[in-house]
Order: structure tokens, then sequence, then C-alpha cells
């Protein structure tokens, strides 16, 4: 459906994207993944129109958009957009901005079709507000729906839960990833939040510095991360040094851990192993004791940031009700069903 | 505390102008300035101004502006006003002054024998500082003297689509049309001044000047100006091919404007004002006045410009001026009702 | 700080309430007072019979006056309309030659005054100027020379000086919409110029209307160009009920129905834009520029430089020529002094203005009664009043007060106090000239300020004087500097309230061209025209190099 093959974009005489290629099929929600500055919204942009490509070629639907010679203008692509800010036009209402999207249609069937989106995103009730009247989330839907009413080939979003309270988020994301699934909408989506793009993702893309660094599905991005870099941007944890004892088994500092591993390394090799706080669970059994240094309550569970005898310091996530205060030493254990690994980099100290 | 400050400066600053209006009495050695609220512009009587204070010592503080804006400042101000003199252009308004009562009567002998009787306000509110004659110029290349007759005849056919007029919106047409309806009633005066109106070869002129030059480009052949404006084209080119006509008393003589001044009525200087007038009607004020601005004297026994006498004289319409003011009124809406515009 | 706002007892938080709501009512009825007093004073004359003069101003000068001036007002409207956000949009979303030079020059026909341009332009195209004389006499007259005639001379030339006020205004709101508005259009479907019609031209409608109302109201009351090429209109009118028929009443009642008819289109304008609002949603402006292809840069750079040539460098040209001519017999000390007054007074005068426009607009923000806005629509009507009438309606209480003050203390005979010869008199009357030119700007800056902000810095403690220093001012200073420099030149250019309320030696550039031109003397009248448009010059390339910056 939509195909970048080795894109670039250049602002003046920075490189915003370097030989970027992606793919996502039809019916498909993509996302770029972040740290701000990392060229997602340039990428955006660029599949939108709005930017001109240095190199490379975007297609949709199997036509192409933009390469070096042929750029399609903005308007003639038939590609929704929902900008960071939402971009409502501040004069005109719920509804007219919805109708605003389908000014090729007769009026009758626009009119049917934006009371149906604006159903769809259940607003109907707001069909004659301003945008001023309306709050954050509800702004966020009437900018999905203007987005959507002229059916267009593909969805764009820049950061669409920029606005939105942390509470919300997850609600949103889910109504969100079924509306575009019972609507079959192909949609590419930049966040800087690994979160929202996991929840909303079938294919997610990190980036970095102008590069895609990684293009695969949620669940291999966080357990087959292709460096360090992607295993430390989707999630917390620390690295630990450790040397392989077998193809699945790598010793470390407070015991063997166990699981699959992202990459084959022989026996002996010195090696770097990311633990996720998930990876360290509480057990008072345990004879392996760490202090409690800090700890941070987020209801069904505790983060607790734990140091070991030899100094070293891990993460590792606890069910609310093992409440231990700070200073207090509790027994651990390793759980480890999948191991990131990487090879010990002479120059580059373990880092988190 | 700096704001504050600047803030007090700034106050400080703003009323120190606060007109004060002091005499200078405790320094006996300076003489009380004369104020002067003045529409005739200034540089037609600074000149004058400075050549009094040069004469006598006596200071002169003045203010420009349009006649009505003066004549209504100084009704506003009342007992504050801190003019003693005005001086102004325009018969109507002088006439205007004297019935808004802003100016008071001054009874001088030096007056009444510079400025004869018809050029002064019945109850010597005001006197007359130069006369201006507004008259008939025409195309010399086209035109003799002898094709001519008076205001009167140019709303005759034999004038259609030769005639130039400036704008109905000037005081110095509402003046002529004034007099011309106190001398020979208003019926008459409307058909002239339709008569005028049909005649006209182009759209009415904003100044005098244009007019003239449209004479000189050829535009129309006749006009009524007044005599100045002619003057200083002429200054600039002698062999301007464009005359001046004097209507004969037969047809009611040249009609003539003045500038004039009069005391205000709660002027602080009256004495000081009366001296300013009495000198300007004498012979070095009355050379000035006429001199710089090609304007005749209001005192009969003062010779104008030599260019102005080459021009001839002309028996003037008898008419007191301030007769100009008491129709003007009817004069403004005889000539809207004309379509003179 | 966060937690003594929130401690604070709820009855002593209602009392402050009250007591800033009455402070901020004071205000207004305060600037209402000092800025309306033409209006009251006008008001006033309705109860004075003026005889049959309206019979014979019916019957045979309005008709034709109010048709005038209905064509004038409509086309200087339409014309300014076209003009002023045609070249906004193209200096602010492309890119093309000279666009940074014309982003300034533009402003340029403002600085120079209506009346000058007009008779450059008359003198230029008359029967008996340089252009028809060259027509007959080399071309041999192939065919009569097109008389554009008084009506479309008078529309053209103001709209030709009038068209910055839009340009300036709407180039602001342009900036601040950014080019995501058009994305949106383009991402909806629309190409740029559609976007342009559908999107960004509705969202600068306050801005829109803000910059015509001034050219509007500023083309109503003007007496300068009209009389030039003699048309009559609502004003002349005005000026022949005084002048002519010597009924100033009269005329103060014509000035009312004026002002009626701008308060009831103002007001309407008001109602038909309902609900909506134009502050974007967003914050994240998109930057830069649309680069024109080589073909439409030409056609951009094209279009700002006849503009540029026919509102400004043709009658600088000339005037510059006349000038040189007789600058020998015309320049002298003096002019030092002029000058020196007019960058005195007009500095003055904006800073105040701005300053008072600011708290007006600031004051109405905080106090949502209806009453409130009422008034400070009156006060910003005295624009729309024709200069003279405005000068002496402001000049008529002031030296009534001054008389009752001289009474009351007794001073009689030779010391008298004049209120009326004070600089603070001056700039009052300026004030309520100008506070519509200064407000329009700030009031539509103003109402981008979303109330979320004020909230949010009210939770941390900043309120009342302290909210306008830290949260509104940085905001607003683009519309303040705009506000500044239009006051700054119109009062560079203003003449009537100067000639009335200025203290004596205050005389300015503009009183110079007055003295000249009442005689006359335009050719003279060039040398301080052109010291005019130089003073003006100055701030106008320092405000826009600032603009620019920040």
């Amino acid at each position: 459906m939509l195909e970048l093959r080795s894109v670039s974009h250049r602002y003046g005489q920075t490189d915003t994207l370097t030989k970027v290629s992606l793919k996502l099929n039809s019916g498909g929600i993509g996302c770029v993944l972040g740290p701000s500055g990392c060229g997602k919204t340039t990428l955006l942009r660029c599949v939108a129109g709005f930017e001109s490509l240095s190199e490379g070629e975007v297609s949709v639907g199997g036509r192409t958009m933009a390469s070096r010679h042929i750029h399609v203008p903005a308007e003639a692509r038939h590609i929704g957009m929902v900008f960071q800010d939402y971009a409502l036009l501040p004069h005109l209402t719920c509804l007219e901005n919805v109708l605003f999207g389908l000014h090729k249609l007769p009026r009758e069937i626009a009119m049917s079709t934006a009371e149906d989106v604006l159903e769809k995103v259940e607003l109907s009730a707001y069909r004659s507000r301003y945008p001023h009247e309306l709050s954050g989330g509800q702004q966020q839907r009437v900018a999905i729906a203007r987005a959507l009413a002229p059916k267009p080939a593909l969805l764009l979003m820049d950061e669409p839960f920029s606005n939105i309270d942390a509470s919300m988020r997850s609600e949103l994301g889910g109504q969100l990833k079924e509306l575009l699934s019972a609507l079959g909408t192909t949609a590419l989506v930049a966040t800087h939040d690994h979160q929202d793009a996991f929840a909303l993702a079938d294919s997610v893309g990190v980036m970095r510095e102008g590069y895609v660094v990684q293009w695969d599905t949620a669940y291999n991005i966080y357990h087959r991360p292709v460096d360090r870099f992607v295993a430390g941007f989707v999630g917390r944890g620390v690295w630990l040094p450790g040397r392989m004892l077998s193809e699945t088994e790598v010793e470390i500092e407070i015991g063997v851990a166990t699981g699959i591993v992202t990459s084959e390394f022989s026996i002996d090799t010195e090696v770097d192993l990311f633990l996720r706080p998930d990876d360290v669970v509480h057990d008072d059994a345990s004879s392996l004791q760490a202090k409690v240094l800090k700890r941070r309550f987020s209801g069904s569970e505790f983060l607790y940031e734990l140091e070991l005898p030899s100094g070293a310091r891990l993460l590792s996530s606890v069910p609310s009700h093992h409440n231990h205060a700070i200073g207090e030493s509790i027994g651990i254990k390793l759980e480890t069903d999948h191991m990131v690994l990487f090879a010990r980099e002479p120059t580059n100290g373990p880092s988190g | 505390m700096n704001t504050k400050l600047i803030v007090v400066a700034c106050l400080l600053f703003l009323c120190a102008a606060c007109g004060k209006n002091e005499d200078d009495s405790e320094s006996a050695n300076v003489a009380t300035p004369v104020v002067v609220y003045s529409a005739r512009a200034e540089q037609l009587i600074k000149p004058i101004f400075d050549a009094y204070t040069a004469a006598t010592g006596v200071p002169i503080r003045y203010v420009t502006d349009s006649e009505q804006p003066l004549i209504q400042k100084l009704k506003a101000e009342g007992a504050t006003t801190s003019a003693d003199l005005l001086l102004t252009v325009d018969a109507g308004n002088l006439w205007y002054a004297a019935d808004q009562d802003v100016l008071r009567p001054t009874y001088s002998e030096i007056l009444d024998a510079n400025i004869p009787l018809h050029l002064r306000d019945p109850d010597n509110a005001w006197f007359a500082m130069s006369v201006r004659a507004r008259t008939i110029v025409y195309d010399t290349r086209l035109l003799k003297a002898d094709d001519l007759l008076g205001y009167a005849d140019l709303a005759d056919e034999k004038w259609r689509g030769k005639l130039c007029l400036r704008t109905s919106a000037k005081v110095y047409n509402q003046s002529l049309v004034a007099m011309l309806i106190s001398e020979l009633g208003e019926r008459e005066t409307e058909i002239i001044v339709r008569g005028w109106v049909a005649n006209l070869a182009t759209e009415v002129f904003s100044n005098d000047t244009k007019l003239i030059q449209a004479i000189e480009a050829g535009q129309c052949q006749v006009g009524i100006v007044n005599t100045y404006y002619f003057g200083r084209l002429q200054k600039e080119n002698a062999d301007i091919p464009v005359a001046i006509y004097w209507p004969s008393a037969k047809t009611g003589g040249v009609h003539v404007n003045v500038s004039g001044a009069g005391v205000t009525r709660h002027a602080k200087n009256p004495d000081g004002a009366k001296a300013l007038l009495e000198w300007m009607s004498q012979e070095a004020a009355q050379k000035l006045l006429g001199g710089d601005n090609m304007e005749y004297p209001a005192n009969p026994a003062i010779t104008p410009h030599p260019m102005v006498e080459g021009w001839g004289t002309f028996e003037a319409s008898a008419m007191n001026v301030a007769q100009a003011g008491f129709y003007q009124a009817d004069a403004v809406k005889l000539m809207d009702r004309a379509g003179y515009r | 700080m966060v937690s003594t706002a929130i401690r604070r007892p709820s009855s002593r938080r209602s009392s402050t309430t009250r007591i800033s709501s009455f402070f901020y009512r004071s205000i207004i009825a305060l600037i209402a007072i000092v800025a309306g007093a033409p209006i009251i004073v006008a008001t006033l004359a309705l109860f004075v019979d003026t005889g049959d003069i309206w019979q014979h101003l019916l019957v045979h000068v309005l008709p034709e006056a109010l048709k005038n001036t209905a064509w004038l007002v409509a086309m200087v409207a339409i014309l300014t309309a076209i003009l002023g956000v045609s070249l906004a949009w193209l200096v602010s979303v492309y890119e093309f030659g000279g666009r940074r030079f014309f982003n300034w020059a533009l402003l340029l026909p403002m600085a120079m005054p209506a009346y000058v341009m007009a008779f450059a332009y008359s003198s230029l195209f008359e029967f008996t100027g340089p252009v028809q004389t060259f027509w007959r006499d080399i071309l041999g007259n192939p065919f009569d020379f097109p008389d554009i005639g008084a009506r479309w001379a008078s529309i053209a030339t103001l709209s030709l000086v009038l068209y910055p006020y839009v340009f300036l205004i709407v180039r602001g709101a342009f900036a601040s919409q950014g080019l995501r508005s058009l994305e949106v259009a383009q991402s909806c479907g629309l190409s740029p110029i559609r976007g342009f019609v559908r999107v960004s031209l509705p969202m600068a409608r306050p801005f829109i209307i803000a910059g015509v109302a001034l050219a509007v109201m500023e083309s109503l009351a003007d007496f300068g160009t009209v009389k030039t090429f003699n048309y009559t209109t609502f004003t002349t009118a005005i000026y022949q009920a005084w002048y002519g028929l010597f009924s100033l009443n009269a005329a103060l009642q014509l000035s009312l129905v004026l002002i009626a008819i701008i308060f009831v289109a103002l007001v309407l304008e008001r109602y038909l834009r309902g609900e909506a609002m134009y502050t974007s949603s967003g914050t994240h402006a998109v930057r830069g520029r649309i680069r024109l292809s080589r073909r439409y840069a030409w056609f951009a750079s094209g279009f700002c430089g006849a503009v540029l040539l026919v509102a400004f460098l043709v009658p600088a040209a000339l005037i510059v020529q006349w000038s040189a001519a007789t600058f020998t017999g015309e320049f002298d000390q003096r002019y030092w002094q002029f000058a020196a007054n007019s960058l005195m007074l007009a500095t003055l005068a904006a800073t105040l203005i701005t300053v008072v426009a600011l708290i007006l607009a600031y004051a109405v923000r905080r106090d949502d009664g209806r009453f409130a806005a009422l008034q400070a629509r009156i006060a910003t009507l005295g624009y729309a009043i024709p200069g003279t009438v405005l000068a002496v309606g402001f000049f008529v209480p002031v030296a009534a007060l001054s008389r009752a003050m001289n009474d009351y203390f007794g001073w009689h005979g030779g010391e008298t106090i004049a209120l009326q010869g004070g600089l603070l008199v001056i700039l009052l009357a300026y004030l309520s000239r100008y506070l519509a030119v200064a407000h329009s700007p700030v009031e539509s800056a103003l109402s981008r300020i979303k109330p979320g902000i004020e909230e949010a810095s009210r939770g941390l403690g900043v309120s009342g004087l302290g909210m306008l220093r830290k949260v509104h001012m940085p905001i607003l200073s683009p519309a303040l500097i705009t506000a500044a420099l239009l006051v700054f030149v119109d009062i560079m250019k203003e003449l009537p309230i100067t000639l009335m309320t200025r203290p004596f030696g205050w005389d300015t550039l503009a009183v110079r061209i007055f003295q000249l031109t009442t005689e006359g003397e335009w050719q003279r009248a060039a040398l301080p025209a052109v010291a005019i448009v130089l003073v003006g010059l100055l701030p106008i390339y320092l405000l826009n190099r600032q603009n620019e910056n920040a």
C-alpha cells in the first residue's frame, strides 16, 4: 500500500532523512517512533507532499507520489493528515470542519458523510460547537474525523496523543485502532512514546537522526532490537556485563540468565545483557538480596531501583502488594524469557 | 522608583506648557506682546509683524489656522483667550466674527482716516487691511477687452463652453454671489448663476491658479479669479496670454473682498492690538500687505505694487463688503440650487 | 505562590474581584469620556435648532453627497482590501526576488499625506499638466485624453494611500497563521489558491475588517483629497454647513450621522461574526515560505513593484523635484524646529495613544460587560469625524472647563490660566482622533490570546497589571509596534487638531504645508511634504526591521 524506497530529504545543508525505506500493507497501521528531531515529522510531511524529496521514491497504492522528478501536489494525493496541533479551523464549527474535506461531494452526500463520521467518533452532540469550546480529546477526534471523512487511501497522524492526558491515552489509542480497522484505513503514525506505538501499530519503525534504524513488528522491536539505541528507546532497563555460558545462557553478576537470545554468540563471548524491570522479579525466598534505592508507585505495581552488593544497579517491577521501604533489602531472582544481548564494545562501557 | 520619576518628569513637562498669560509688567522696559490669531498664512503676515517689532519694539505672538476654527476657538475660550487681535481673510468671515461677538469696537482717528467706510464694519468691529479684487480674466489670443461686459454677461449663451469657474465651496465665490444677491436680488442672481453653470467648459477648479493655467492652455477663454493669483503667474511669465478685465461701474463695478482685522472681545492687551491695527493701516505695512501678495492696499492713499498698478484702475462696487457675510448662507444655498458645485 | 493563591479565603477573593471590576470600569469610563468628548459635544448639538439648513441640505446637497460617499467608501474598502491582502499574502507566504525589500517598502505610501498625493497626481494628469500637454503637443492629441473624473481620482488616491493599513495588519495575521492553515487545506484536497480563499482569508477576517475599517473611517473623514478633486462627499457637506452656511451645529449634527452609520456597521460586523474564534488552536505555526517558480516570482515582484511605483515612487519623485526647485527660497533654519516639533508630537502621542489603547483593550477584556464594550466602541469612533469638526468638538469642552476654573478661582483680567495652551491638551485631542488606529491592532491581537494562558498565569499567582506586563506584553509587542507606527505616521500628517490646539511656537511640518497650500503655493509646500515623508520613513524602516528579526 505505502512504500518508501530509499527516501532522502535535505533542509538547507542538513540531511533530515537519509535513505529511509519502509513498507506498509493495506489496512495496516505503522508507527514511526523516535525522539524529537529524529525526522519522523519530516517523514510524514514527505509522504503527505508538503516536502519534496532529494532522493528516493514514495508510492501509495502502487502510484508514485514523489521521486526526484515527480512531485504530486499534496492536494492531489488523497492522503489524510492529522496534525500534531490538530489545526482545526477556528472559524468553523465541528461539522463545518469535517465538511471542509468533503468539498468535492454534492452537498447532501457530504452532509450525511460528515454526520456519519462524527457519529463514529462520538461527537454528534458537539456538531455545532467551535473548536475552542471543546476539550483536547474532542478536538483530536474532530481532527481525525476531518481526515477520515473523505475516505483517504492513507491516513497520516503526527503525534496524535501529545496533547492528551496520560490517563486517556490507552483508551483513546484502543478506540482509534478499532476505528481504523473498522474502516480498513491504512495509517502511518509518528510518535515519541513507545507505549502508544505498541498499542496502535502492526509495524513500528524506530528512527534516529534521519535513519530508520529498525522497521519491524512491535514484538520484535521490543524483544529483538537491532542495536542498543533501539533497545534503550523502547523501554527502561540496565546493561549488565556478562559472559556466554551456552547458546541460551549468560552468566552475569547475580547468576545465570536463561532465555531466547537476540543473536547467536559463541561460548565465552563477553556480552552486555539488557535487563528490563520485568526480567527481575521479587522473591522473598531468594538468597540474592538487593537494597531499595528509589521506588515509584504506579497503582498495580512498584518500580524499584535496586543496588547490588557490588554497587551495580537493577530495575525491578513488583506487584504493588510488595511494599518495601527505601533502604530495605529484598530478595530478587532473574526471570528472563527473552534476552537482549550485544557483544561488549571495548571502548564503550556498559550504558543504560 | 525609576518609573515614578519618569512619570513625574513627564507631567511637569506637559504642564510647563500650560499657558499662563502673565503681564510682563514687572519689567517695564519690555513691551507687552500682542497676541494675534491669524487666518492669513504665516508667510504673508510674518514680514509685517517683524517690521512692527523692529519699528516699535513690541513683540508679536501669533497662531495660524483656518478662519472658522479660529472664530470658534475665540468663542469657546471666551474670557480665557490669550488673543488680542483676530486677523482673517474674507469679508464673510469678518462679518461672522462680529456677528458672533468675538470682536470689540475700536475707535481710532487714524483708522477712520485710513480705511474707507465701505471697507470696515459699520460698528467698527473690524477694518479691512488689504483689498482683493475678484474679477474676470480672458484669453488675449482669442478675445479683446471689448468682448466682455461683466459678471452677469458671463451667463450669456455666447459664452457656452468657454467659461471656467472655481468651486463654489471657496469663500471667494460665495462672497461674490452674496454681493450679487445684495445688489440684484436672489431671483436675478440665480438666473445668472444658472447661466454660468450652463456655460462651463469643464468641471470647476479647486484653485484659481489652475483656472488661469487652463485659460493659458486653451481649455477655456474666460474665468473669474482673484487678481493676485494672476499677478503671481505674470511674475513668472510676463508674456502670459491672459489679461485682466475690469467690469465697469455701469454693470455694478468690480467685486472686491478684503482681508481684515479686529480687536477681540476679551483682549488682554486691547491698546497694543489697536496700536498694531493702526500701524497696519499706514504706509509701511500697507506696502507690505499689497506688495508681497500683489493685493491692493485698503488705504486709498497708498499706491499698490507697480505690476498691480499696470493692470489699470477699476471702480469697485460701492456696497459695504460686510454684505457678503450677511448674504453668504443664501449665496451658498443659491449655488447649490443652481447646480454650481 | 501557588499555595497562597489556593488558600486565599473565598470572601476576600470576591471583594478583590469587585474592587478590580470597579477599577477597570473607571478606567474605561475615563478613557471614553476623554476620547469621546467630541461625540458628546456633537450629541448635545442635536438639541440645537439649525433652521432650514437640513431642509436645504436634504434637497440639494445630501443626495449627491451620500451617493458619492457610498461610492468612495465602498470602492476604497474593496480596493484597499484587495491590495492590502494580496500584497500581505505575497510577502508572508512566498519567497521571490525583492520580498524582503517590499516587505517594508510597501508601507511607504503611509508616510505620504493623502492631500499631497492628490495634488501631485492632479498636477501630473490635469489638462495643463505635463502628461496631457505632452499628449497634445508632442503626440498631437490622437484622441481626447481619458478623464477618469473626480470620483475615480479620489477613490484611487485614497486607496493607494490607505492600503498599507490593511497590508500592515493582515501581514501580521498571515505571519502568525504560518503555512499550517494552507497545509490543512491541501490535506483536504484544496490547491494553495483555493486554500487561501477558503481558509487563510476567513481566518484573517477580523484583521482584514480592522484594517479596512481604518481605511474606511479615514476616507470618510478625508477632506484634503476630495477637495483637491472637487468631489462632493458627506464630509464636504459638513464643511459647507459650517464654513459656507456658518452653522457649526449643523456640521456637528451631520458628523453624528456619519458616526452613527459607522457604529451600526461595526456592531453588525461583530454580530455576524457570532461565536467563531480566529485563534488557531495550534501553537506550532509552520515557518518558512513557498518558493515561487521563476515565472510566478517575476509576476509577484512585478505586482509589488507596480504598486510601489504608483503609490509612492511617482508622487515622491514629483515632490522631490518640486522641493529641489523651491529649496533655496523655502528652506531656512526654522525647518529644523518644524521637524523637531513634528517628531516630538508624533512620538509623544504615539506612545500615549498606544498605552491608552492597550489599557482600554485590556480593561474591556477583563470586564466582559456589554456596557464596557460599548464605551470602547464610542471612544474609538472619533476617527471617522472630519478632523476640523473633531478639533472643535474637543476644544469646546476643554475651553469650557478652563473658563469654569477661572470663574471658580476668580482669575480675571490679566491673570488667566488657559488649559488649552498646554501640550497635554493637544495630546488628548490626538487621542480622541487616533485611539481607533491604535485600538484596532491591539484589540485583534489581544483577542488571539486564549483565556487559558491567563488562567494558567493566575494559577501561578500573576494577576492584574503584573499579568499585563508578564503575560500579555511579550505576546502583544508586535501589535503594539504596529499601533504606535500607525499613530506616528498619522500624526506626522495631521493638520486640523494640530492647528487648533498647538501651543504657541509648536508649528510642525504639516502646519507649514498648510500655510503654503492655503495660498495655493503647492510647489513650495513640496519641501515640508518631503520632510514629512523622510521623517515618517525612518520609523517605518526601523520598526519593520525589528519585526523581521523578532
